[in-house]
């Protein structure tokens, strides 16, 4: 357990991974958020208010369901869902952004900037800042606001100036790049509420430290229903904080299998997927070193995931290290994969996950069966699908058109 | 001794300031830029800086953003910089300072790197989002070829920083003249001469500023405190402005001029 919580070091690296790689003008703000972040954390009275929010107003702990139906088609194991998508705003991303929103007031800051990709982190800080009466500025790449443009309009009913990124991909990564740029302007008014385990140090301890409650409750919850820890944790990882957020209160549990799932996209090839382990190496990208899907020259690809938030280039260093270590497995499902466990979750449960969360649910599809009954298995539903059911629409119309094309 | 230091010598036994100009490699294309070398060199540069073209830019804002876009389109990598470099050296024995992102750097090797700009003639080395604190390998191989080692000092850099990055630097330091990206601007920034002030206090390598210095009359303010006056944005978009026309290469040279000198005529 000492080599887990001693992560990061005083530098922010997960052995080799993380560290901070940014222009010299964002170094002394990334220490004075460390130190004010730290001073925080200790901070019995930072902490009262954040539980008392989590509680009353994110409406925390969230349930953990033992999903009967599921179980039954799957055939295998027993599987549970962490029912995030029931937080206030629709996603696991309200922990950390009203933990960061918070810091942020404490720092004295009085403008708050984010980036987004499939706007549940946009609509998270949006509503975070509503209630801390902050100003609000998201970035999303118009890519995004056209795939999430209901999204887009939830974040302007909260107050939020949504500013539209034409640059590169125009998505996630284009988004943080931005983001990035005006913090960099802004540094003495602003705080960059970044909404993953991802960027400089200290963002992806930060950001795990708010997640982990998911962790936390979970095993409290299943000790409570089964008596025991699980066999295995299933989430989705785009940078990875619902992963790291269920999976952190059990790394020190040798006998819980932890298992991450990349968006395996619509290929293998570099630009039709998001699977960085799969396809990436190390390298920097926004300010931390790790998995990277690049070409060979070391210019960053673009990515492909039917998953907004799944759609980025790396992921959190602390995934890098612990895959390296061994302790979490990663694997990746197509978007094919994903559409068909929306699907299924939908009509055998009654519940709409997230595309994103459908990656993690898909695996369990092809894990579960291969499980004995008396084996638990739990997956974290980071968000819920209503966001997606577009995307859903468009992609099914899509398919019936080129099975009816294809018919003799 | 390196080229670099031997020009900043110079500079000052001749009680002269430096005139920096920023390309990006591979803006419109490679013949381009070699040639803009030379003519920029011809029009007064005592050191020239060249932009490694990167897919994410962030400590960029539009201008070098889509100049750095314009070289990726063309198929430029760190390979053709190299190469740039390599043509230049044949005709000439200007400071090349190499630009760049860390990434492209770290995955073409900095081993094999620190070698080749010896080998074409690269002078020195600035990585926009490297801190001397990650930078203990890379400074080791570079100076272990004779590569300077440039690193940026910010208004927001404590004391405390400012100590630590003159140790790890050499060459030259690089003042951020403002907090924000690559730009031009109307007005300098008022952070610049206590910044450069502080920096003097640490170190007796010379100093250059840059970020947003977009005319002659910055560039003479600039030089009241700093050593060498570093302008990018301002010449990029006038690359910029040009494309594709066939006096582009003598309007860069133009305007590099009226940067330096404030005359001359740079109107169409």
């Amino acid at each position: 357990m000492s080599t887990i919580v001693s992560l990061p070091d005083a530098r922010g690296h997960f052995g080799p991974y993380g560290g901070r790689f940014v222009p010299e003008t964002l170094m002394y703000p990334l220490e004075e958020l460390t130190a004010a972040y730290l001073a925080a954390r200790e901070d019995p009275e930072f902490q009262r208010e954040l539980r008392e929010l989590l509680r009353t107003y994110v409406g925390r702990p969230t349930p953990l369901f033992f999903a009967r139906r599921l179980t039954a088609h799957l055939g295998g194991a027993k599987v549970y869902l962490k029912r995030e998508d029931l937080c206030h705003t629709g996603a696991h991303k309200i922990n950390n952004a009203l933990g960061q929103a918070l810091l942020a007031k404490r720092m004295g800051k009085t403008r708050v900037i984010a980036e987004t990709g499939a706007g549940q982190h946009g609509v998270a800080t949006a509503t975070a800042c509503a209630l801390l009466g902050l100003q609000c500025v998201i970035y999303m790449g118009t890519e995004d606001m056209r795939r999430q443009a209901l999204n887009v309009f939830r974040m302007e009913l909260l107050g939020a100036e949504v500013r539209g990124v034409e640059a590169g991909s125009r998505t996630l990564k284009d988004a943080i790049s931005e983001a990035l740029r005006d913090w960099v302007t802004h540094v003495e008014t602003t705080h960059y509420l970044l909404g993953s385990v991802l960027g400089p140090h200290p963002y992806p301890m930060i950001v795990r430290d708010f997640q982990s409650l998911i962790g936390r409750e979970t095993r409290q919850q299943i000790l409570e229903s089964e008596g025991r820890l699980p066999d295995v944790l299933v989430a989705c990882v785009g940078g990875g904080s619902n992963a790291i957020g269920l999976f952190y209160e059990f790394l020190a549990e040798p006998g819980v299998r932890l298992i991450g799932v990349e968006a395996g996209g619509c290929g293998g090839a570099l630009g039709q997927h998001a699977a960085r382990f799969a396809g990436g190496r190390p390298g920097v990208l926004h300010g931390t070193y790790t998995y990277v899907l690049q070409d060979e020259d070391g210019q960053i690809a673009l990515t492909h995931s039917v998953a907004a938030g799944l759609d980025y280039a790396a992921v959190g260093p602390e995934h890098a290290y612990w895959r390296d270590q061994g302790r979490i497995e990663y694997v990746s499902v197509s978007d094919q994969e994903a559409l068909e466990a929306f699907q299924l979750l939908a009509r055998v449960e009654g519940i709409l996950p997230a595309l994103e969360s459908a990656h993690a649910l898909a695996y369990v599809c092809r894990l579960a069966p291969a499980m004995h009954p008396d084996q638990i298995l739990i997956v974290n539903l980071s968000g819920r699908g209503d966001k997606d059911v577009q995307t859903v629409a468009e992609q099914l119309a899509r398919e019936r058109a080129e099975r009816g094309a294809a018919r003799p | 001794m390196s080229r670099i230091r031997e020009r900043f010598d110079a500079l000052r036994r001749a009680g002269r300031k430096g005139f920096i100009p920023y390309l990006t490699a591979g803006d419109p294309d490679p013949e381009t830029t070699v040639r803009l070398i030379r003519e920029l060199e011809a029009s007064g540069a005592d050191l020239v800086e060249l932009g490694v073209p990167f897919s994410d830019p962030i400590a960029d804002g539009p201008i070098i953003q889509r100049a750095s876009e314009r070289a990726l389109r063309r198929g430029t990598r760190l390979r053709d910089c190299l190469d740039i470099v390599a043509e230049v050296r044949r005709h000439s024995s200007i400071p090349i300072v190499l630009f760049s992102y860390l990434n492209p750097l770290l995955q073409f090797g900095l081993e094999r790197l620190a070698a080749e700009m010896t080998s074409v003639g690269v002078d020195g080395v600035l990585a926009t989002d490297l801190v001397p604190e990650e930078a203990e390998d890379f400074c080791r191989l570079m100076r272990a070829r004779g590569i300077e080692t440039i690193f940026l000092v910010a208004p927001t850099s404590p004391d405390r920083r400012i100590a630590e990055i003159v140790r790890a630097a050499s060459g030259f330091i690089y003042v951020v003249s403002r907090t924000g990206v690559t730009g031009t601007r109307e007005h300098l920034s008022e952070a610049m001469r206590p910044t450069v002030e502080r920096v003097r206090r640490y170190t007796d390598l010379p100093v250059a500023v840059g970020f947003g210095i977009s005319r002659p009359e910055h560039v003479r303010e600039t030089w009241r405190y700093a050593d060498a006056a570093v302008v990018g944005s301002a010449l990029v978009q006038e690359i910029e402005r040009r494309l594709g026309r066939p006096d582009l290469v003598a309007r860069v040279g133009r305007f590099a001029r009226w940067l330096k000198s404030g005359e001359g005529d740079i109107a169409d």
